[in-house]
């Protein structure tokens, strides 16, 4: 019997930056869409900048970070928080590496966003709080669910990282993808493959829920959503 | 006092500077797009904010720069209709006009009064439909709708009909009207459409560059425009400079006529504007020689352009619009003009 706590690991590492990266995802997206232009262009490359780095380098700079001699790493040890070495680092790595996407996408939603539902809702007396959840997001949901769904598929994959910050440490910190390299690295054939295979078929299902929200989606425009 | 509005603006090079009064009736904002008649509604709405000025509705502070009163959009109790009707995407037209019924807190009440909604606009059969498969007619309906039943002390119309088939739009002009008649409260309805503000609006202003000139009655305004802008945002088709040579007699360089006017010229006299339909082959009056130029033919009238026969090589030709039963055999040798249809127009 293959021990499965890397599926378990993975999924509780991808499901919590999920999470994590569609609430400030959207957060920060909602507040660069109505920012000025040049503002919104630094920003932008910085909220995208962990997008177009070599993941390694995004753990290089989570290691300065979070090292437990580094201030913050030091703090955050002092609160019974480790992220080095200990599988919440794999949080922390994955919610980096796929927040662009959240970001990006949902943006491009929301920049599209017909601003005349926001403020007839105003005019009616709702509240901003309810527009936003209401309205906003209702009709930004196809980009936001998109968003959402990248991210989550990009977390569960994330490799170069997490392998920097909390390294592979069987029953601990191995994810997946961590697996499948240890394993191939020691001659484990067998053992990759077996990973592998549940790699694609996380993916293949990702995929295909995407698919079929899209066209349920179609319909629902057909029917006059 | 329904409404009085006395606002500045300034977004980039355009400056608004609007200010006017709306009572109990349906005032209409007749202007050009991109003369600041939307956002002379969204500043009253609370959607934009004027950099000085003061908004009073019915006796409350809407906004005042003085005073630092700048109410948000949801405390100021004003409908805006939007050109799109801005309908929720996601919820029927049921849903949709229950958004309107927020502050109702008892849950059966609020059924009751949309249900009633429904009924008045004629929309229950469809209640459970999504705006997108409404018709432009529909979507108008449930977006008014869900302002009445939100009962706004002031209900703004933004270009209500320009998404609409041009056939729907008399339709839906006449339902709006006899649905809107003693509403009681003010409407203002800003449009380009000067057959719409015609037939929809008790008083109208027309707007140019962010200002509201004069406002007066419609009909008043269209017998009497005083500006260019009114004159030809309201159809006038022949407008040419003019001076006044007498108590009641005004010279046209461009068409090289001396034109006599029923009413006394004041000073300051810009121009003179004919509309196409006031020519008449059988006037007396102010009848001067012309040359056809070209004519066209319309389903139920004639539109010639022509010119007087004195008329400067540069000045544009003269239209001249008939009904086809008063077609002559030929073109007509001259033509004139009622004294009482010539339009003075004055500088601003």
């Amino acid at each position: 019997m293959t021990d499965l706590f890397p599926l378990w690991n993975s999924l509780r590492i991808a499901a919590i930056s999920s999470v994590i990266v569609f609430f400030a995802g959207i957060f920060a997206a909602y507040r660069a869409a109505r920012l000025p232009r040049t503002l919104k262009g630094v920003l932008d490359v910085i909220l995208t900048l962990p997008l177009v780095l070599p993941p390694t380098v995004c753990g290089y700079f989570l290691l300065l970070l979070f090292g437990t001699r580094r201030p913050l790493g030091s703090f955050l040890m002092q609160l019974g928080i480790k992220l080095v070495m200990n599988w919440p680092g794999g949080v922390a790595a994955a919610v980096v590496v796929a927040f662009p996407l959240m970001y990006r996408t949902a943006r491009g939603a929301f920049e599209s966003f017909d601003e005349n539902l926001a403020w007839s809702g105003q005019t009616l007396g709702l509240s901003n709080t309810w527009i936003f959840w209401h309205v906003r997001m209702r009709a930004c949901r196809q980009g936001i669910l998109a968003g959402t769904v990248l991210a989550f598929a990009r977390a569960l994959g994330e490799y170069g990282a997490t392998s920097m910050l909390i390294g592979y440490t069987p029953g601990r910190t191995a994810t997946v993808s961590t697996t499948v390299y240890q394993l191939w690295r020691t001659n484990d054939e067998q053992g990759a493959f077996f990973w592998v295979m549940v790699n694609l078929a996380i993916s293949a299902v990702v995929l295909l829920a995407v698919n079929l929200l899209e066209t349920r989606e179609r319909q629902g425009k057909k029917n006059g959503a | 006092m329904a409404l009085e509005v006395n606002i500045e603006k300034q977004a980039g090079t355009f400056r608004l500077q609007a200010a006017f009064s709306c009572e109990k009736e349906f005032l209409g904002i007749l202007g050009a797009s991109g003369c600041g008649k939307s956002m002379t509604l969204k500043c009253i709405a609370g959607i934009e904010r004027p950099d000085r000025g003061r908004i009073v509705l019915d006796g409350r502070v809407l906004f005042d720069s003085e005073k630092k009163i700048d109410l948000p959009p949801q405390e100021r109790r004003v409908g805006y209709l939007f050109q799109n009707y801005a309908l929720f995407p996601g919820m029927t037209v049921r849903q949709n006009i229950l958004c309107g019924l927020h502050a109702e807190k008892e849950k059966k009440k609020r059924e009751q009064r949309a249900d009633e909604m429904l009924e008045l606009l004629q929309i229950r059969d469809l209640a459970s439909l999504r705006p997108g498969a409404l018709s432009g007619g529909q979507a108008q309906r449930t977006a008014l709708g869900r302002i009445l039943v939100n009962e706004p002390d002031l209900l703004m119309l933004d270009e209500p009909f320009s998404a609409l088939d041009t056939h729907l739009r008399l339709k839906l002009q006449m339902e709006l009207k006899s649905l809107l008649s003693g509403y009681g409260k003010g409407i203002i309805m800003v449009t380009h459409d000067r057959d719409e503000a015609f037939r929809m609006c008790d008083r109208l202003g027309v707007m140019e560059d962010g200002r509201i000139l004069a406002v007066k009655g419609t009909k008043e305004l269209f017998a009497d425009p005083e500006t260019r802008t009114a004159a030809v945002i309201t159809g006038c088709k022949n407008i040419a400079k003019a001076r006044k040579t007498g108590e009641r007699e005004v010279f046209v360089p461009e068409w090289n006529v001396r034109l006599t006017t029923e009413t006394p010229v004041r000073d300051g006299l810009a121009a003179v504007g004919i509309r196409a339909h006031h020519f008449s082959p059988d006037e007396a009056e102010n009848r001067f020689p012309v040359t056809i130029l070209r004519e066209m033919e319309e389903p139920f009238e004639w539109v010639s352009e022509f010119r007087y026969d004195g008329q400067e090589a540069s000045a544009p030709a003269v239209w001249w619009r008939y009904a086809k039963e008063i077609r002559p055999p030929a073109f007509p040798e001259a033509l004139g003009v009622k004294p009482s249809n010539i339009l003075l127009l004055y500088q601003t």
